[in-house]
């Protein structure tokens, strides 16, 4: 009969009941223990059985154990103690044999009473009201589906349609300004989505017209922007629009006049935003744009500015994201762009200035994501004191920019901020226990290996160490040179001295195992590196082979314009953000008035708690409210209805 | 009290692990079941067998016609509850029905030919157990014979039939019936095919259900004969017998159904219902609606808007009155059920409720309703259910975590009465003593309700908004005052899980039901239950009360749906055609028709007076969590566990249907498949199962669910 069974059927063979018997010091005889085993599964299966029900009437769909330890209770069984989590347990095989078991990991309870970052408890269940859906007439069309045709249109609709697609596309920017605003609030267009859709999948055809490319960028702002539009499966087709913006070695391109880089560091962004406040729809985005990213980076067939593409797209998507796909993929890459840096040839020079545009934008995400780092590590330990967010405020509070540069248009940095608000809440929120990163002092070893100096500095002028708050401005430049021993600092936490290890012996590491990618080579760029370190500093890196060729090229005081922003001038203090910007070699023509990547940090201290609001962007919505991220604040959204 | 103990199979495991003999008697205690079935039919009485001996449970089929009978039996039962509690302060929750047990043994001899009944019962089905295997060949014969003519439930029965036996006796089980079968009973094969052993097979409910109850076979006449024609030429006597013994066939004079019709009304454990058991009249109609002094209308209307609206005030004034004189033909006599005189403070209500409906928007396919989701945030431990006010100024949540919550969705604050020594102090002569009676310190915009030592399934508002009913799986339902928010009542006597509670429109009573398998009406102030529902072979998942208060509707997870009468405690109607266990249930406003909604996904629509099904909405891809319609009743709303809230039309669903003397005989219609053509609108949300629906007093759509991050 046990043959029979054991296809559907989990089954205790009588071994395992001897054993157990055994193990309780009974020894059973071979009869009874077949019997038992019988007796067991049948019980096993009347149980697992009657807690399904447990299940449908918590209106769930995940049977959880205390199901099932009702279903035991109710049949007089003590129940299973000690599996109540809510997540599932994860089985692990052993090597040996088809064995499988429940990890069961040791638990420091000598480490949890003393932890200093208490978990906020759970916050209070609230009930809160939303109208989702007004007006029975607006949206008759299930929403995702893509209507039959465009006569389901009322004749407003399409109307409207036609006019703000010519004014998106057309001449007048003030026409399309307000076109833009009105896609941005317009809460009837829902039955419109689908064709304003297909118009921004338009962009494979506009490639060689950077303007009409930006216009529908635009565009896809405004709808990811309107609260009432419920994008549900079309987000997929934006990101890979915008994705194409990104990636895509554009008509337009070819031009070296054109000034395509902006573009793709502003679809970056978009997709950034997109991803944060409607990721939430596709499943799987996520890791699907950090597959295509992955693939496009590791593609040495790819132009450049397909690479630059990738890692500002993978920059946007937050320092994770950087950490995960950027990181593990720079040794190999370094190579191809070293290559390519190294050749002098007049033929290359074109070439040369975009490898100098993905160098510059590898910097500006391994630095992010070397302070995040830092700062995500040094948060923990401080338990979100209130002094500490302070201290970090003030020391983001140094702005650190290109000397000559105006500051980038408004538009740009203001969404720039947004972003990077977005990306940091969301990089704290996200689970990422998961899969095992690179600790922070081998990842700075590795990251110096390749970029030397100019890491080193950036790193210094890092956020999350209260060491720099006490200098004044004038005494940055001292600051700067002791920035590899912040350890002088008694201030900092106790997670600090680990992190201030990682700043003394980094310069010095020498001759790391890592294959050094021919740094003589890249010395040659380097007149122009603006490296202020003092000479002591210099010593110890020049024991560092990696360096050692561009330290002891670099002319004192000679700036080297390639990397202009390493340079700190006066730094104010005064303002809470911290911009940092990339330049290529285009940063020395600067006529050609490109404008540069900018990034400002707003460092937002930890998640200070507010669940709702944490959960606020996830709301259930019914019909075309979509988007609620930040505009169902508290006050507008709320538990009474306004009848 | 004195228990007997018998030996219980399910416990002879467990029993080595219970150090103590008293520990293990509790258990055996604790199996045991008491069924009071209260039947009308006559037949069922008779054709039902009992299996009493299986120790396990023991059913008693009582031919009660007389209500009275079962008021004293619940007398007697709580008599003895209450010496129960006396004696063993940690009483076991079975203790009552076990008392009932006894009381039954002791005063009711009648009950005693229904042991012998079971022993007998036993016997034949081991006769076909021990005889099913020799005839094997002529068996898949008849089988494939049946297939043929596409009878596919007397195929599936006679399956179960043959295999069952077999299953105790090794050989071959009923799992490798599981491909031919329909998937529905997917669940019922499951269960069996896990019984190997005949001590489980004694405590297998499932398998008692179909030893106890004939499987309910719809034939017409001619398909019948043909059946049975065959069955002689070729002899099959053990066949016969098997058909006589676990079948009981309905033969309907008329052209045989379809695949289809057939497939739509099949699904419950048992079969099909008997045609004669949804014979018996029903009055659906609505209660007169009690006179209420409109002068007091008109001063507020006018005082409300000066502007003066005075060419609506005349229509609804006629309106009011032409529904107040004439007496619906199919309402039941107003006193036919004693109800609660009403309060000044209800007919104030009434009048609120009449000014409301004036404004309320008329819905229809082309005005659709607008929809509010009440989301729960941070309902970490569970929200397990939810209910709104009529009046949908609160909503309240039952939670796994055995708490209940009661927010207040309007700005008016929750507040709790003053403590006694305060009251003391306030003027009861002033005019606005309800208002001072109010603590305002404890104002707040919700309150939680601790008590339930178990997840809270079932919650209701009482009409009058001072009362909330929760039912929870510790067994108990709790009534709450919303004035105090205090506990009030303790209502015992399921001992298992209640799955469903629900007030009555009108307020006073209450139905319960739940894994025992009965329905119980209550009084709010009476601690037993005032009736009991039995008739169901499996958990009761949801309760309704008809709008006219004279019956309650019960789901169950044996897939059927009944219909009780609650003056008698006659069971008069029994819907089959759901695939899987009944989650929700819906009266249409006009109290003659019933929506239902399943785990199988569908929603069925039932004509309540002629015991018809007459839809099916086909569309949702999960269970179906709730149904309201709305308030006059021209769209009903769904909601699922599969995220979205679906909108119906339901005037057309009801219109189009042609019901005439011949489909009532028949007991079924051809039914369209116009689901699609039905379906006004899907409503998708994002990730949050909807477990409540509710129309506002101006039918504005409330839906409310758990946002499952």
């Amino acid at each position: 009969m046990a043959d029979r069974e054991e296809r559907r059927f989990a089954e205790i063979s009588r071994e395992s009941v001897k054993f157990m018997a055994e193990s309780s010091g009974v020894e059973l005889g071979d009869d009874v223990a077949a019997l038992l085993a019988e007796d067991v599964c049948y019980r096993l299966r009347e149980a697992a059985q009657s807690s399904s029900q447990f299940m449908r009437h918590a209106k769930r769909r995940k049977l959880t154990v205390e199901d099932f330890n009702r279903a035991l209770h109710w049949s007089n069984v003590e129940a299973v103690c000690g599996y109540g989590a809510q997540d599932a347990l994860p089985f692990r095989s052993a090597k040996e044999g088809e064995l499988f078991f429940i990890e069961d990991r040791d638990v420091n309870l000598v480490e949890l009473a003393l932890a200093t970052n208490i978990p906020k408890g759970c916050a209070e269940t609230m009930v809160r009201v939303n109208v989702s859906y007004l007006d029975g007439k607006g949206n008759l069309e299930p929403q995702g589906t893509v209507p039959t045709a465009v006569q389901s249109l009322s004749d407003d609709l399409l109307k409207y349609y036609q006019q703000i697609t010519r004014a998106i596309l057309g001449e007048d920017p003030h026409l399309m300004k307000v076109a833009l605003l009105d896609l941005q609030s317009n809460a009837k267009i829902a039955a419109l989505l689908p064709y304003f859709v297909y118009v921004i999948s338009g962009v494979k055809s506009v490639s060689h017209d950077l303007e009409q490319l930006n216009r529908l960028l635009h565009m896809v702002k405004s709808l990811v922007q309107n609260p009432y539009l419920y994008l549900g499966s079309y987000v997929r087709s934006l990101v890979s629009s915008v994705m194409y913006c990104i990636l895509e070695p554009l008509a337009a391109s070819i031009n070296p006049l054109n000034d395509h880089w902006t573009l793709r560091d502003y679809a970056a962004l978009l997709l950034s935003h997109i991803f944060w406040t409607h990721g939430d729809l596709v499943s799987g985005l996520y890791h699907q744009i950090l597959l295509s990213l992955q693939k496009v980076l590791s593609d040495p067939v790819r132009p450049l500015c397909s690479h630059y593409g990738a890692v500002v797209g993978l920059h946007a998507l937050g320092w994770k994201a950087v950490e995960r796909v950027l990181f593990p993929h720079l040794p190999a890459y370094w190579a191809n762009l070293q290559a390519v840096l190294d050749d002098y040839s007049v033929s290359n020079a074109q070439v040369k200035a975009d490898g100098h545009k993905v160098y510059g934008a590898i910097l500006v995400a391994v630095e992010r994501l070397l302070k995040m780092k830092a700062l995500s590590l040094s948060q923990p330990a401080e338990g979100g004191s209130s002094g500490h967010t302070g201290s970090v405020v003030g020391a983001m509070g140094y702005r650190v920019s290109s000397p000559g540069l105006s500051p980038p248009p408004e538009p740009l940095s203001e969404a720039a901020l947004g972003i990077a608000s977005h990306l940091q809440a969301g990089g704290a929120g996200c689970p990422w226990e998961e899969w095992t990163p690179v600790p922070l002092p081998a990842m700075y070893c590795e990251l110096y290996s390749f970029f030397g100096d100019s890491l080193a500095v950036r790193f210094s002028t890092g956020p999350g160490f209260g060491s720099y708050l006490p200098y004044a401005p004038s005494q940055l430049g001292e600051a700067r040179k002791e920035a590899p021993g912040p350890a002088s600092n008694p201030d900092t936490t106790r997670k600090m001295p680990q992190l201030t290890a990682n700043l003394n012996i980094s310069p010095r590491h020498d001759g790391s195992p890592r294959t050094d990618p021919a740094p003589p080579s890249l010395a040659a760029t380097g007149p122009g590196r603006s490296l202020t370190r003092s000479s002591t500093s210099t010593s110890s890196v020049q024991r560092s082979r990696s360096c050692s060729s561009r330290s002891g090229q670099r002319p004192a005081g000679l700036s080297r314009d390639v990397f202009p922003k390493a340079r700190f001038t006066s730094p104010q203090a005064g303002i809470p953000a911290f911009t940092f910007l990339i330049g290529g070699r285009q940063m020395g023509r600067r006529c050609q008035g490109r404008r540069p990547f900018q990034t400002t940090f707003a460092p937002t201290p930890p998640l200070p708690a507010v669940p709702p609001r944490a959960y606020a962007h996830k709301l259930p919505v019914i019909g075309r409210v979509g988007r609620p991220v930040r505009r169902w604040a508290c006050s507008c959204y709320s538990l009474h209805l306004p009848l | 009290m004195a228990y007997v103990r018998t030996t219980c199979a399910k416990c002879n495991v467990f029993d080595k692990k219970c150090t103590n003999n008293q520990q293990a008697s509790l258990h055996c205690r604790r199996r045991r079941r008491a069924f009071c079935c209260a039947l009308d039919d006559a037949s069922s009485v008779r054709t039902n067998r009992v299996a009493g001996s299986c120790a396990v449970r023991v059913l008693f089929f009582f031919n009660l016609a007389h209500a009275h009978f079962i008021l004293k039996m619940a007398a007697v039962q709580g008599g003895l509850v209450d010496a129960n509690e006396e004696k063993d302060i940690k009483s076991e929750p079975a203790n009552d029905t076990w008392a009932n047990n006894n009381a039954n043994d002791g005063r009711l001899p009648s009950a005693s030919p229904g042991a012998s009944a079971a022993a007998g019962g036993n016997k034949t089905a081991a006769v076909a157990a021990a005889a099913a295997p020799e005839d094997q060949q002529t068996l898949l014969a008849v089988l494939q014979f049946l297939r043929k003519n596409k009878l596919t439930e007397s195929v599936e029965i006679l399956r179960r039939e043959a295999g069952l036996p077999e299953d105790s006796l090794e050989s071959k089980g009923a799992d490798s019936f599981c491909g031919d079968q329909e998937c529905y009973y997917g669940d019922d094969l499951r269960i069996l095919s896990s019984l190997s052993k005949r001590e489980h097979m004694r405590g297998n409910e499932t398998l008692l259900d179909f030893r106890t109850s004939k499987f309910v076979l719809r034939i017409s006449r001619d398909s019948y004969q043909l059946l049975k024609r065959h069955l002689q030429e070729r002899q099959n006597n053990q066949i016969w017998n098997i058909i006589q013994e676990h079948l009981y066939i309905d033969i309907f004079d008329g052209i045989p159904r379809s695949k289809g019709q057939i497939d739509a009304m099949s699904g419950s454990l048992a079969g099909e219902a008997k045609r004669e058991a949804n014979k018996a009249k029903v009055y659906y109609g609505l209660l007169k609606e009690p006179e209420i002094e409109l002068p007091l209308d008109d001063e507020d209307e006018e005082a409300e808007n000066e502007e003066g609206k005075p060419k609506k005030k005349k229509p609804k004034k006629d309106s009011m009155g032409s529904k107040s004189k004439k007496q619906d033909p199919n309402a039941p006599a107003q006193t036919r059920i004693p109800l609660p005189e009403l309060k000044d403070s209800d007919k104030l209500d009434k009048i609120m409720y009449m000014k409301e409906a004036t404004k309320k928007i008329r819905l229809g396919p082309d005005n659709l309703p607008s929809i509010c989701f009440y989301s729960f945030l941070n309902a970490y431990q569970g929200l397990t259910a939810v209910d709104f006010t009529d009046d949908s100024s609160l909503i309240a949540g039952g939670f796994a975590d055995s708490t209940v919550r009661v927010w207040s969705v309007t700005p008016k604050k929750l507040r709790k009465v003053k403590s006694a020594a305060d009251l003391n102090l306030i003027d009861k002569e002033s005019d606005d003593v309800l208002e001072r009676i109010m603590d305002e310190k404890t104002a707040s915009e919700s309150k939680i309700l601790h008590g339930h030592s178990g997840p809270v399934y079932g919650i209701s508002f009482s009409p009058d908004r001072n009362y909330l009913l929760s039912s929870s799986e510790d067994g108990t339902i709790r009534l709450w005052s919303l004035l105090t928010f205090t506990c009030l009542v303790g209502y015992k006597g399921h001992n298992y899980p209640v799955w469903d509670t629900q007030f009555s429109p009108h307020g006073y009573y209450f139905i319960s039901g739940g894994h025992d398998r009965v329905a119980r009406l209550w009084a709010t102030d009476h601690y037993q239950p005032l009736r009991m529902f039995s008739g169901h072979l499996a958990d009761i998942t949801c309760t309704r009360f008809h709008p006219n208060s004279n019956y309650v509707a019960t789901g169950s997870s044996d897939r059927t749906i009944r219909l009780w009468d609650v003056l008698n405690g006659n069971c008069v109607r029994i819907f089959t055609g759901h695939k899987g266990p009944i989650h929700t249930l819906a009266f249409s406003p006009n109290g003659k028709f019933l929506a239902s909604g399943a785990t199988d996904g569908r929603v069925l629509l039932w004509d309540i007076g002629h015991g018809l099904m007459i839809g099916e909405l086909k569309g949702h891809t999960d269970t179906v969590y709730s149904l309201r319609f709305s308030r006059d009743g021209e769209i009903l709303a769904s909601g699922s566990m599969d995220n979205t809230v679906r909108l119906w039309d339901a005037t057309k669903a009801f219109d189009d249907l042609e019901t005439d003397d011949f489909t009532a005989a028949t007991g079924h219609i051809h039914l369209q498949d116009n689901s699609q053509e039905l379906l006004l609108g899907t409503y998708m949300t994002k990730s949050t199962p909807v477990i409540h629906l509710h129309f506002t007093r101006r039918n504005l759509l409330l839906a409310a669910g758990a946002y499952n991050p």
